[in-house]
């Protein structure tokens, strides 16, 4: 089976994410081409020509690439879709973005968010916010059109050298632009592949008092997150946000503050190996997932917890 | 110009589903329904656009079992102006299907701008959007967390991995909600009477030429794996101390 996997990228740098996809991409049992598709985006496919499995690199370098808008992307994807039996990409906002296009023009149904490649044709992907797991079968002779879940493959290693082979722009409908782009700027792990995540939720009151989260975080190389109360009450930028609509992510090491426990915030961390959870109600459905809970006002903890870690040198 | 809002009835948001013992389904009997929260928000988006003089007419479409008039009864009352229903009966409708029979509709009503929500919280599949807009051969605006239409033109600010992107769109365009696009209001008394006199078409998939059975077969569903509440702890330094010692992650 010839599969064609859609690397993520920011243009400079190649995202762990498409490594985890190319985990299952290989299970699909069939040399796997990557496509990078990008703006000045040959340093991200010479890292993508490192992913082992890769049989070879289609590098389409072109502006109109840039902000992966999704009319082109799609239109790329689709001329070379011919010779591939399963398309992959990874489940972020921007393969969300383009490869439902992908899957309608093929007449195709698209398998979200899969965690698990059960059998070529068969795949298990969360419904109902994870609370729920279907597994399904694809009609056999039908091409694959998937989005993985990073969190739920480890990474292939980095030791391939697949070739690289430059191919033309696809024509694309021209009715889209990009007009600007706001991006946070953070010093920190990124959020989805952090080995450490710090959560803040509506417990901590101001965008201020995420400092507190901040300093904890600094000493444990973490990245910061939020529940969506949080993100809505404007306390951190919506990028923050883990859960069923925001981020998915299964650190290590999760700590949860001042997060109460929805079931809709559980759905973007509850796979992560460790949990902590601190929070002044002790009936809070948070604990019901947590490893070591600490049940306390989190403007005594969060202080504490930052005077502990430096005494032992973190 | 014309809206069409597309809208699913989904279980609600707070209800905690139970998977059926035989890895069927999901039990759905007898569990409170509502309109996707996404939908919601589409449709309150519609009617800012009407009361800013923007839209003229906002249609609200639903495909799924008959019981989904009430949802499109909802749409009305918040401010829609009329309803169309495809009834697909018991049978469970794909993204593709949805997008297909929706894209027949936009073909038939001619509107400007067609809303959908960015994931229907059921299926968590966040595609129909999408694949209406490729149906159609129209751009799209995904996870908007702000519109803005001007003349042909739908400036769409999307949240995206890292912050927000804003592009520029040339209508007849698709959007799709993201959670911080508006507070959606609740539907007033009197308007939930108006509701009652506007008119909901009711269709058939086969209406419009689509094939509505499943292309993906469910094997079956099944729990998650569970996780077991840990300890408590008792002080920040047995947090410490356990972490390093006994979960070994920091
Ligand atoms: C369609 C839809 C999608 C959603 N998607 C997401 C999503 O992706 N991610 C998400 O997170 N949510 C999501 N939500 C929202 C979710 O349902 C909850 O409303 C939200 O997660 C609650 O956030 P919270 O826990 O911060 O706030 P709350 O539920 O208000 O909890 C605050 C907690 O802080 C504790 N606290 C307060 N003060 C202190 C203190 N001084 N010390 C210690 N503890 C304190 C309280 O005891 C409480 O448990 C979604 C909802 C819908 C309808
Ligand atoms: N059966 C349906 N009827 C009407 N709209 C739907 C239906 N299914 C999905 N949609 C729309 O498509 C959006 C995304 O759904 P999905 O792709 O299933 O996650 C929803 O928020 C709705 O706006």
């Amino acid at each position: 089976m010839a599969v064609l996997l859609i690397a993520e990228h920011d243009n400079k740098s190649l995202k762990d994410s498409t490594s985890k996809a190319m985990t299952a991409a290989i299970a699909l049992g069939g040399p796997v081409d990557i496509l990078v598709a990008g703006h000045s985006v040959r340093s991200v496919a010479d890292s993508a020509a490192k992913i082992a499995g890769a049989s070879k690199v289609l590098l389409a370098d072109d502006p109109q690439y840039a902000h992966q808008l999704a009319e082109n992307m799609a239109a790329l994807i689709l001329e070379l879709s011919g010779k591939y039996d399963a398309i992959l990409t990874p489940a972020s906002p921007s393969g969300k973005n383009y490869m439902p296009r992908v899957a309608a023009a093929l007449d195709v149904a698209q398998i979200s968010e899969i965690v698990s490649v059960d059998a070529a044709d068969t795949f298990t992907r969360p419904v109902y916010a994870g609370n729920a797991m279907q597994q399904v079968q694809v009609p056999s002779g039908t091409k694959r059109v998937i989005t993985v879940r990073p969190t739920a493959f480890k990474a292939a290693e980095l030791n391939g050298t697949a070739a690289i082979e430059t191919i033309g722009a696809a024509k694309g409908p021209g009715t889209s632009e990009f007009v600007r782009e706001e991006l946070s700027k953070s010093e920190r792990p990124e959020l989805a592949g952090a080995r450490v995540v710090v959560s803040g939720g509506r417990g901590m009151q101001s965008g201020e008092n995420f400092h507190l989260l901040e300093k904890v975080a600094d000493r444990l190389k973490a990245a910061v997150g939020a529940s969506r109360a949080a993100v809505d009450a404007g306390f951190v930028p919506n990028d923050y946000q883990v859960g069923q609509t925001g981020k998915i992510v299964a650190p290590e090491l999760y700590i949860a503050v001042g997060i109460s426990g929805a079931i809709q915030h559980l759905a973007g961390m509850k796979d992560s190996k460790v949990i902590v959870a601190i929070n002044k109600d002790e009936e809070a459905p948070i604990f019901q997932v947590a490893d070591y809970g600490l049940v306390a006002d989190l403007f005594k903890a969060v202080p504490e917890l930052d005077e502990e870690l430096k005494k032992q040198g973190y | 110009m014309k809206v069409l809002v597309a809208i699913k009835r989904v279980v609600d948001y707070n209800v905690k589903i139970r998977v059926k013992a035989d890895q069927t389904g999901v039990d759905l009997a007898n569990v409170k329904m509502s309109m996707n929260p996404f939908d919601e928000i589409g449709v309150e988006e519609a009617i800012r656009l009407k009361e800013k003089g923007v839209v003229t007419e906002i249609v609200a479409v639903s495909v799924g079992p008959k019981e989904t008039q009430e949802t499109i009864r909802t749409a009305l009352a918040m401010g829609a102006d009329r309803g169309i229903l495809v009834n697909t009966g018991s049978q469970d409708v794909e993204p593709l299907t949805v997008a297909k029979i929706l894209s027949a509709i936009a073909k038939a009503e001619g509107p400007q701008l067609v809303i959908l929500g960015k994931q229907a919280i059921d299926d968590d599949c966040n595609q129909t959007g999408q694949m209406l807009a490729q149906l159609l051969g129209w751009p799209q605006g995904t996870f908007a967390s702000k519109v803005v239409v001007e003349g042909d033109k739908a400036e769409v600010t999307r949240e995206v991995d890292g912050g927000l992107q804003t592009v520029r769109l040339t209508l007849p365009a698709i959007v799709t909600t993201d959670l911080r696009l508006n507070e959606p209001r609740y539907a007033s008394l009197p308007n939930i009477m108006k509701a009652k006199k506007k008119s909901i078409d009711e269709k058939t998939p086969a209406d419009f030429g689509v094939d509505a059975a499943p292309r993906l077969k469910v094997l079956k569903v099944s729990e998650p794996a569970k996780r077991k509440g840990g300890t408590k702890v008792k002080s920040v330094q047995e947090l410490v101390e356990k972490l390093k010692n006994e979960a070994g992650v920091i």
